[in-house]
This record gives C-alpha cells, sequence and structure tokens, in this order.
C-alpha cells in the first residue's frame, strides 16, 4: 500500500468530514472529535514539553485541517516515519542475517505506511505529554521491529505444544552443560506439565523457554500480543509460587 | 537437592518474570514515548516514580523491551527532527 493510498483512504472518511476546513473528526470510535485550536494544542505541547518551540501543536493542527497544508504535513511525517522504520529494520536486519537488504527496505516502507496509518487514526489519542514526532516514530518503530520479526520467523516452526516441551526445553537457552542448570530445568518442567493449563504450557515454552517473540507467537495462535502477554503473565505467576514451594528462591522474593 | 545459587536465581527470574505489578502491553505502547523522553532528559526515576508498573512490564516483557530500547536509541540519535 502507498502513501498516496493512504492518503486517499484517510480523504474519504465516510463522515465526510476530511472535505472541510473545519478541524477534522478522527476518531469517532473514541467518541472524540477533535476541537483543538492553536492556542490550545500549543498550551498543552509546551506545558508538557517545556519547550517553547516544541512543534507538537502544528503537527497536529496540520494534519487535521484539510488543505495543502496537510498535505505537506502528511509528506513531511511519512519521510520522519520511513526514517525511522529503516533505523529499525537495520537494527533488527543485524540480528537475522537472513533478512537481505531489499527485504529490509521493502519491510522499512510498509512499516512507515502502515505507521501513518496508525497515527491518522489515532491522533485525537495524542495527548501531548511528548514531543509529537517521539510519539509517530513509536508508532514507526513498533511497526518496523514487529514486521521485522514475524519476517525473520516466517516459515520455521514454533514450539506451541505440550509434546515439544521435553524435546525442546533440552535445547532451550536456560541450560547450559552444568549439573544444577539441568536439575533447575527439571524443576521448572515438572512445574510447567503440572500447573499450566495448554494453552499457558504452549506460551510458556515459546516466549520463555524458546525465546520466540511473543508478537509471532500471536500470530500463531491468532490472538494479540497483549493476550499471549497476559497468558504468559498469569503462567509465571503459577510457576513463580510453585517453584517458591520447592525451595527455589526469586529475587524480589528473599525478604 | 538443587542448591540455590545466586546465578540460578537470576536464570529463574527470567523465566517467571518480575513479581511486581507490571502495565499491560498496550498501556505500555501508550506511555512509551513519554516515557522516554523523561528518561532522555534525564528524569527517569521520575517515569519511573509515575509509573512502576512500567518498568516491570518492560523487564517482564521482551518485546516491549525492544521497542523501548528503540525508540530511546533513535530519539538519543537526534533523528525525531523533521529534515
Amino acid at each position: 500500500m502507498t502513501l498516496a493510498t493512504d492518503v486517499d483512504v484517510w480523504r474519504e472518511d465516510p463522515t465526510g468530514a476530511a472535505a472541510s476546513t473545519e478541524p477534522l473528526a478522527l476518531s469517532a470510535s473514541a467518541g472524540f472529535a477533535w476541537g483543538v485550536t492553536r492556542r490550545s494544542s500549543r498550551a498543552i505541547g509546551d506545558a508538557v514539553t517545556g519547550d517553547p518551540g516544541a512543534p507538537s501543536d502544528d503537527w497536529v493542527y496540520r494534519l487535521s485541517h484539510a488543505g495543502p497544508d496537510r498535505d505537506a504535513a502528511i509528506a513531511a511525517l511519512h519521510a520522519l516515519l520511513l526514517r525511522a522504520a529503516r533505523f529499525e529494520v537495520n537494527r533488527r536486519g543485524a540480528v537475522f542475517p537472513n533478512l537481505h537488504g531489499a527485504d529490509l527496505d521493502d519491510l522499512a516502507c510498509q512499516s512507515a505506511d502502515d505507521a501513518m496509518m496508525s497515527i491518522l487514526r489515532r491522533l485525537a489519542d495524542f495527548r501531548g505529554e511528548s514531543r509529537f514526532t517521539t510519539w509517530a516514530c513509536k508508532f514507526a518503530l513498533v511497526e518496523a521491529g514487529a514486521k521485522v520479526r514475524r519476517h525473520a520467523w516466517r516459515g520455521r516452526e514454533i514450539p506451541l505444544t505440550a509434546e515439544s516441551l521435553s524435546a525442546d526445553a533440552d535445547n532451550a537457552p536456560l541450560p547450559d552443560a552444568h549439573a544444577e542448570a539441568q536439575m533447575l530445568l527439571i524443576a521448572v518442567r515438572e512445574e510447567v506439565k503440572q500447573h499450566l493449563t495448554a494453552r499457558q504450557r504452549a506460551v510458556f515454552v515459546a516466549v520463555a523457554l524458546n525465546d520466540v517473540p511473543i508478537d509471532v507467537v500471536a500470530d500463531r495462535l491468532n490472538t494479540t500480543r497483549g493476550a499471549v502477554y497476559k497468558t504468559l503473565h498469569d503462567a509465571r505467576r503459577k510457576l513463580r509460587v510453585a517453584l517458591n514451594a520447592r525451595g527455589l528462591a526469586i529475587e524480589g522474593e528473599r525478604a | 537437592m538443587i542448591q540455590d545459587t545466586p546465578d540460578q536465581s537470576g536464570r529463574l527470574e527470567r523465566l517467571v518474570g518480575p513479581a511486581d505489578q507490571e502495565l499491560s502491553c498496550e498501556e505500555c505502547f501508550d506511555f512509551l514515548d513519554a516515557y522516554v523522553e523523561l528518561e532522555v532528559t534525564g528524569t527517569a526515576p521520575s517515569a519511573d516514580a509515575r509509573s512502576p508498573k512500567m518498568r516491570a512490564h518492560l523487564e517482564g516483557c521482551s518485546a516491549c523491551r525492544d521497542d523501548h530500547d528503540s525508540l530511546l536509541a533513535f530519539v538519543r540519535s537526534g533523528r525525531t527532527d523533521p529534515g
């Protein structure tokens, strides 16, 4: 999807607000229509950043009002998002040698486009708690990071089943040749099998024992990253209790 | 019997994650930009004081920690300025 397409999609907002020179209603789903003015948004930005020259208000104003100024703002923002996305894919690409230059740049472009869509959709969510550019770049970096991880894991088998626990745990990054470490793993493995549900076990084996990225696991389980982390959190809580009961003290709970 | 050594305790902690209450991934995303700017300006303790659950989540969620590290590095590089 190209930037031009993204912009067109946005302009075809069924509210029809995009054709107006009035502030655009960008977040109907949030039940909040933009009514911000230059004065009010500048006050918000200044109060938070402490920088009188902070242009956050200008970004929001330009992006939320139809006209050539908005087109220029969108173009400038897209250039910034692309820079952030390239920064991230190059950073992550070094970790995944199977990714090549063309793949990485394609991922960066897709990430910038997707980030632009998200930003325009969520413009009303910007509360001025950071500079607008930091807030916006967050979307591009997170998009790019997730895309690189998904691309790098494409076609790779992910241990998600209970049956994979024994075989994969033997190769997990936790243990080394040390006998005590092996015993520790055995204890963890026993508690995993005894106390976790099938889904908690799958998530824990993949994420905690085998370092599979959480968003990759979310894709395979057809759910969200947040839902997977909630499952992992619940699994960890059960294991923490069980391992403590075995006398395996965990830092932070020694007191 | 398994001997409980500091090294093993560290391994266990990585496996079972932080004991403290955490933000969700969605809440972490929402707060990430403000948190990073507070870190960059040297007021990270203020950030942690404002939301101790944020630090706990970053310790427990490697994906959000990656996102945090990337945004922090990008902001520190000065590349967030358009142009």
